[in-house]
């Protein structure tokens, strides 16, 4: 891959243009041996104003996202009473049974487990139906290409909420209804449009000799596709798998349309809200249930990070 | 950028050239085309090749993207309650040509919703947008711990919007609330509504905006931050050195190139607006959308008419004003607004850089 030029995967790619940059920018350094006398004074004002942008960040981040995290994850260690009596001190005593009720009861995993499961069932289907298509958009020239892409690029105009309907009288029609399959093909459908156009950039990036000399060799076109591409665009998948995990993660509108009555086959979002207009006078036991849903996504956001915004906005995550 | 052999400069240019003449040919397949070109391109594979890779992806697309859309326009043409085949054919059905968006448009509820909307995306640009970009501003600059405030203010992105309206229900609520009981013991009790933040009608959208904002703007903040990024720290250096005060630097030069960033997420926002549901929901209990209507928006109408009432022709019509309103807002704006940067845009979104 090495040998290669330009072959450099988006994401790298990124990196070596910003470190290219560096070199280029000599109205740093004279600034400050031009001034080696007199840059204390600045120095510390500057150290002074760094402390005043932590504390300003700090206040606003605790205020807006500790605070409110905390109190749930808090109040789930309290029992109703307290809850009611002590809703902002610590709990006295600890009460671990909501946690711990939770966790060992069933429901809880089979939520994660379901929303796993239709996660990565989205992301399998989205990926290899927007690979194999955006392949063709990026390489070749064939009848109809643009409208077909443009039919697709359309697709990211419109959310899905305003297809939900008409899309739920056809699930039922096809006996999809209830099935996590009525959830995961149409989550699919609509993830392709953002997916396609994401890859079809990134394969128009990868030089046509490397294919050409492949096709020489003998490879076929799928061959090309599998043996080639495919390998050379795994950061950009994992970039579209990963935003198509977390929408897929999140998204409730159709889970509760389509799997309402199948109990088995609710989603975390879904079993958080059923839950809590269940137990809604139980508050305690509501906020551990909706404290424990919110664990595996941040910690899956905390191993993907980049991923996640190399998706949303591409340059962040390489250069800061 | 001159340096021939920097990678990833270089490439740019030889990538955009070698692709640029098959863009106008559309749709001539490469090998009937002549000169020293066509030797170099390889012949391109058969259509039934083209076919089968196009398959999964148009099927699935055509399937259940594209036939849903389109019924809904025809079922919104019915009086309907979705049962007994099609509308048309169900003996239960009846044809009523534009009457359900004339009932549309008539219900106060609808006209309240589309007056919501737009009460949400003003209150999105005003408030929304340019609190994620001083953030986003803020934290641009280097300063110890940034890392982990953006990691902070990113985090609820990731956290579902029923999770969200559920956790706030609570922190919201009145007896026990995180905000009630703060407010109770800073002595400022008269503050709480008596009704309660989720229970009052004329404060009920602007809590729920508050929500819906504590979710997004740290999106909104990691898009203005990329965008930042991009911007070349000579140029504000130099409108310093000239004698700018930073807010000049930043109303003249930094803003300015933001232009396109701000853009994109104008879009987003308002396209969010457009379908927002969950939240609502979950945050409105089972009295969806609040009392009288309060936070009630296009979705949510089309689900107590579609889902609950059965009345199918109806929500469908809803579903294809909300589906118009997006469509002509999408070809408006980007005709009219992003036109000069929908290259920029387009790049933008497959980290061509």
């Amino acid at each position: 891959m090495s040998q290669v030029p330009g072959s450099v995967p988006s994401s790298r790619r990124t990196t070596v243009a910003a470190t290219a940059v560096v070199p280029g920018r000599p109205g740093r350094p004279p600034a400050t041996p031009g001034g080696s006398g007199q840059p204390v004074a600045p120095r510390r004002r500057r150290r002074w104003r760094n402390i005043r942008l932590s504390v300003i960040a700090g206040v606003v981040a605790v205020v807006v996202i500790v605070v409110p995290i905390l109190f749930g994850v808090i109040g789930g260690f309290k029992d109703p009473g307290q809850l009611q009596s002590n809703p902002l001190g610590p709990p006295s005593p600890w009460n671990v049974n909501n946690y711990v009720d939770i966790l060992s009861d069933g429901r809880f995993w089979r939520n994660t487990f379901n929303s796993l499961f239709i996660g990565l069932a989205t992301v399998a289907l989205v990926v290899s139906a927007s690979a194999l298509a955006a392949f063709m958009f990026a390489r070749y020239a064939f009848r109809g290409r643009e409208v077909l892409f443009m039919l697709f690029a359309a697709g990211l105009m419109f959310p899905p909420a305003v297809a939900v309907l008409p899309l739920f009288v056809l699930l039922r029609e096809i006996g999809l209804l209830s099935s996590p399959w009525g959830v995961i093909l149409p989550q699919a459908a609509f993830g392709l449009p953002l997916t396609i156009i994401i890859l079809r950039t990134f394969f128009r990036g990868i030089p046509a000799e490397i294919e050409e000399s492949a096709v020489l060799d003998g490879c076929s076109t799928f061959g090309v596709f599998w043996r080639i591409m495919l390998p050379m665009a795994r950061p950009a998948l994992a970039v579209v798998a990963v935003l198509a995990l977390v929408t897929s993660w999140n998204n409730f509108l159709l889970p509760l349309l389509v799997l309402i009555s199948e109990r088995d086959w609710w989603t975390l979002p879904l079993g958080v809200q059923q839950f809590s207009s269940q137990f809604g006078q139980d508050t305690a036991r509501v906020l551990a249930y909706t404290m424990l849903a919110t664990v595996p996504a941040l910690a899956f956001f905390f191993v993907a990070e980049r991923q996640i915004v190399a998706g949303i906005a591409p340059t962040v995550g390489s250069k800061g | 950028m001159t340096e021939v052999n920097q990678r990833g400069v270089a490439s740019v240019p030889d990538r955009a050239a070698a692709h640029r003449p098959a863009a106008p040919s559309g749709g001539v397949p490469a090998r009937h085309r002549a000169g020293p070109a066509a030797r170099r391109k390889r012949r391109g594979p058969s259509p039934l090749t083209i076919l089968l890779f196009m398959l999964p992806g148009l099927a699935m697309f055509g399937l259940l993207v594209v036939i849903p859309v389109v019924s809904a326009i025809y079922f919104s043409f019915f009086k309907w309650n979705g049962l007994g085949g099609p509308p048309g054919i169900s003996e239960t059905s009846e044809w009523l040509g534009l009457g359900n968006f004339a009932r549309a448009f008539s219900d106060s509820v609808f006209r309240g919703d589309l007056l919501r909307g737009l009460v949400l995306m003003v209150l999105s640009l005003t408030v929304q947008l340019p609190f994620s970009l001083a953030l986003a501003l803020l934290l641009h600059q280097k300063f110890p711990g940034r890392t982990i405030f953006r990691l902070l203010f990113f985090a609820p992105y990731v956290i579902s919007e029923v999770i969200t309206g559920v956790l706030f229900g609570v922190v919201l609520r009145q007896e026990g609330g995180l905000v009630n009981e703060l407010l109770r013991s800073a002595g400022l009790g008269s503050l709480v509504p008596a009704n309660g933040w989720l229970g009052t009608r004329s404060i009920l959208l602007v809590v729920a905006f508050v929500v819906i904002t504590w979710k997004y703007f740290g999106f909104h903040m990691i898009i203005y931050l990329a965008g930042r990024q991009n911007i070349p720290r000579e140029l504000t250096e130099a409108a310093m050195t000239d004698g700018a005060t930073p807010w000049q630097a930043f109303r003249h030069v930094t803003l300015p190139l933001l232009g396109p960033t701000i853009r994109v997420t104008i879009f987003l926002s308002v396209i969010g607006v457009i379908q927002l549901f969950d939240m609502i929901f979950v945050l409105t209990g089972p009295n969806y959308g609040g009392p009288g209507h309060a936070a009630e928006t296009m979705a949510i109408t089309m689900y107590r008419h579609g889902f609950q009432r059965f009345e199918v022709g109806y929500a469908s019509a809803i579903s294809v004003i909300m589906f118009l309103i997006c469509l002509v807002f999408a070809l408006a704006y980007i005709r009219f607004v992003m036109r000069r940067d929908i290259e920029g845009a387009v790049t933008n979104v497959g980290g061509r850089r």
